[in-house]
């Protein structure tokens, strides 16, 4: 089963177009529905991709309230996704829903952070993972609640009260890990350490993005930049803790570009519909 | 919704009564010729809209089979044709299971042509609770959620209000495992949403 739509004769026409830039799926900004799609698989992907990641969990936490959670947070973030993505293959128009958008994807296809995609590695570096993100997509979500795309909207006002409860978790846990031993402090420094350099591609504002603010349908990462980093800042003072040292960013992951880790992820998550297309429950 | 539901209901009682007066003979005629157009035969609007309403509320919430859907305050919107749900929480997955029960309830009381629709917007939340749902939910052993400002949680065994929250995360989305420390029971609190 080929994991790509057909080629149509219009897609070759506009690859002609673009000449040897080597992205003919890119969309074209003057459409605007075609930079939708490519904005919501942004949103849906990192909500898919973490809820994925968090969902690996299930079973392994270090207690059963812990693993509760966990598995409630990842289970918000796929309620994200399905929304998300539903609307994508709507917005389409090429008859791909939800669920075929999610599991017959390859990577190179991917519009997730970086961020979202990392290994989950001990529970501290979960954690300053899930903080990092968390406090971002809250504040988004916030501006995304005034978005001129009524589904948008509605998904937005919809998870924000949920996205609360992963902030205020994954902080807390960020303090008591790093104001607690000093092994659970070199753990949480660590994690905040590998996690550090993946933080402004959630702030990159390429082409899409700019667009997709500009028509008053998705947010303007720069304007929440300082909620940000106060918020940040404020919950590294009480853990003890100071902010890592800024580092090369890593950016890439809303064109497609990912590390190893995302092809892993995706084969355990994509295994089953693609090995049994037709599979029902 | 809640007060959406019992709105319509009282409207409806009004109007069935006028109808049946003899200063309001056209009224019926149009409740019929509206009832045909929205698919349930035999019923005058108002009556069918109350029927499905009598329905929905003997359909259960998957995980806390307690309370009904209209109990739960997501059932938004009940017309002769469409009944209208919203989720309560996004990843819920008791949401599907719901439509599903909805469904299978309007079937078997001959309503197959009645549609359901999902709304997101505006989203649900605790306050569309109704009184009788939050007394059923302390029954059944879980605490119902707090009103706005209010602090205190109240122990479902015993009434003690020396409770304290294990985890914010429980074992269904919209629940938080607490304790009591008095009569020591764990017991789960409905989340403020």
């Amino acid at each position: 089963m080929p994991s790509l739509p057909p080629i149509r004769p219009e897609d070759e026409a506009a690859a002609r177009v673009r000449g040897d830039t080597g992205a003919f799926d890119a969309p074209v900004l003057e459409d605007e529905d075609s930079v939708r799609f490519d904005y919501l698989l942004r949103l849906g992907d990192d909500s898919l991709i973490l809820g994925q990641r968090l969902g690996e969990w299930c079973g392994h936490a270090p207690s059963v309230e812990v693993d509760l959670s966990l598995a409630n947070m990842g289970l918000d973030l796929i309620g994200q996704a399905t929304f998300f993505l539903d609307y994508a293959g709507k917005v389409e128009g090429r008859g791909r829903d939800g669920d075929r958008l999610a599991f017959h994807r390859d990577v190179l296809d991917f519009r997730n952070c970086w961020l979202v995609e990392q290994p989950n590695g001990d529970f501290a570096q979960t954690m300053a993972r899930q903080f990092l993100f968390s406090t971002w997509q809250k504040l988004l979500f916030e501006h995304l609640v005034g978005s001129r795309d009524e589904l948008i909207a509605a998904v937005a006002a919809k998870a924000v009260k949920e996205v609360a409860y992963h902030e205020e978790l994954s902080a807390e846990w960020v303090i008591r890990l790093g104001d607690g031993t000093d092994e659970s402090r070199a753990r949480m420094k660590e994690g905040l350490d590998w996690m550090w350099r993946f933080v402004p591609e959630l702030f990159e504002m390429d082409e899409v993005a700019q667009e997709m603010a500009q028509r008053g349908i998705g947010a303007d990462a720069a304007a929440f930049r300082p909620d940000y980093d106060r918020k940040v800042q404020s919950v590294l003072a009480q853990a003890g803790l100071e902010a890592p040292n800024d580092q090369r960013p890593i950016l890439g992951g809303r064109r497609g570009h990912h590390g190893e880790h995302l092809g892993h992820l995706l084969a355990v998550m994509q295994f089953l519909p693609r090995t049994y297309p037709d599979a029902t429950w | 919704m809640v007060a959406l539901g019992a709105a319509s209901l009282r409207s409806s009682r009004a109007k069935s009564e006028g109808a049946g007066t003899e200063s309001e003979p056209r009224a019926s005629t149009e409740f019929i010729q509206s009832a045909a157009a929205g698919g349930v035969e035999g019923l005058g609007t108002n009556e069918a809209v109350d029927h499905l309403w009598a329905v929905l509320r003997e359909v259960a919430d998957p995980e806390i089979p307690v309370i009904s859907v209209v109990d739960l305050g997501i059932v938004r919107e009940v017309t002769p044709d469409r009944v209208t749900v919203t989720p309560t929480y996004t990843g819920c997955p008791a949401t599907q299971v719901i439509e599903r029960d909805i469904r299978a309830a309007l079937d078997a009381a001959g309503y197959p042509r009645v549609r359901i629709e999902t709304v997101l917007s505006p989203p649900w939340t605790t306050d569309w609770i109704s009184e009788a749902g939050k007394a059923k939910l302390r029954a059944y052993g879980i605490a119902p959620p707090r009103g706005r400002g209010e602090r205190a949680v109240e122990c479902p065994q015993c009434g003690s209000s020396q409770t304290e929250e294990i985890s914010r995360f429980g074992s269904t989305p919209c629940k938080a495992q607490w304790r009591c420390r008095d009569c020591l029971e764990p017991f789960d609190l409905f989340k403020c949403h």
